[in-house]
């Protein structure tokens, strides 16, 4: 007994450092937040990548295990990210006759939202006595991780610290949205879509495949536009002001 | 099945390479993207097993958030000398940007109606 308790003990040592370990405390905690969010009639406040981050997030400091270990085993989660934004191709053809339609509509509402994004974050920070290094971390905050950590980079901010507030703004948008959508009295799913894939990128576009594939297209379509956009506009605008 | 995932990693490799090459500031998945759009407007129409397999990707995005996600507890000191400007910032611009993008768009997509 006292040999398989020991035998037992050492597996668990070995386990808890390999990846097979955090890439399971992930999923297992995704499928708490999914269900908590089916049992709430699918609320958008009860955002399920914001409850699985908070039980990951909270085993991983009561255990004292850094980051680093737990990406080692969550990295073949965030590899499939890749992957994914290419499948938003599907619903994006299945939409694409309607997005022909209004092809001028989109251009000029993405325009005017991704300029938005910059200025109200910029703007805001700037009255709330933010300094010029958190200004320039929080512009890019709506465009997809990547594409914003390049940008803050450019203009002197911390990546890293602005890749957490991207998924920051992609949480609260998706928790948020549509509660804002119904307030503002849009029922269009393409516009719901295009305003969430501009405001919250990838997130805002897992929120908005839950709800309706129309949207889900219009969202994906926005995400890789005004990553396009930002990455063009940001740079100039700033070099306006600063 | 294998051979559409296989299609999905050759687009995002095309993408990656492409955007390498030319030092795009866009990710490669989003030039991926692209590509099998293409893809599928040279071919007329979405084969089955690839709309399950993107399905089955798509459908299990919100997982894939969770790892970039718990990041953020690199930062809470970060975010805790700053949180006013940034909590503020993002909650502001998120909701104004939603806003000004939904209701413009409703705007435009309506008068186009109107005019036929």
């Amino acid at each position: 007994m006292d040999e398989s308790l020991q035998n037992l003990a050492e597996t668990w040592v070995y386990l808890s450092a390999s990846p097979l370990f955090h890439l399971t405390l992930t999923m297992v905690a995704f499928q708490i937040a999914a269900w908590v969010f089916q049992k709430a009639g699918r609320n958008p406040l009860l955002n399920p990548v914001m409850i699985a981050v908070v039980i990951v997030v909270t085993v991983l400091v009561l255990t004292g295990t850094s980051y680093a270990t737990y990406f080692e085993g969550a990295q073949f989660v965030h590899f499939l990210l890749g992957p994914a934004t290419v499948a938003l191709a599907i619903p994006l053809y299945r939409q694409w006759h309607v997005v022909r339609r209004s092809a001028l509509a989109i251009l000029v509402s993405l325009t005017c939202g991704s300029v938005t994004a910059i200025v109200t974050a910029v703007g805001t920070a700037w009255l709330a006595g933010g300094s010029p290094e958190i200004l320039a971390t929080i512009a890019p905050k709506s465009v997809t991780a990547p594409v914003a950590m390049a940008i803050t980079d450019e203009i002197g901010g911390l990546p890293s610290l602005t890749a957490v507030l991207v998924i920051l703004t992609g949480i609260f948008g998706a928790m948020f949205g549509t509660h804002l959508l119904n307030l503002c009295g849009v029922k269009d799913w393409s516009a719901r879509g295009l305003a969430m894939g501009t405001a919250c990128h990838g997130i805002g576009t897992a929120r908005a495949l839950q709800v309706h594939e129309t949207a889900g297209a219009f969202s994906g379509l926005a995400m890789g536009l005004n990553a396009l956009a930002t990455a063009i506009l940001l740079p100039i605008l700033w070099g306006l002001v600063f | 099945m294998p051979g559409y995932l296989t299609l999905i990693f050759l687009c995002q490799l095309v993408g990656e390479l492409f955007v390498g090459a030319l030092a795009l500031p866009i990710p490669g998945p989003v030039v991926g993207m692209v590509v099998m759009f293409l893809y599928l407007l040279v071919r007329g129409h979405v084969p089955d097993g690839l709309g399950r397999t993107a399905q089955g990707l798509l459908g299990a995005m919100s997982l894939l958030f969770v790892p970039a996600g718990a990041g953020v507890m690199l930062h809470f000191h970060l975010l805790g000398e700053a949180a006013v400007p940034l909590s503020l910032g993002v909650i502001v611009s998120t909701l104004a940007t939603m806003a000004v993008t939904a209701l413009l768009m409703k705007w435009l997509v309506g008068k186009g109606q109107a005019h036929g």
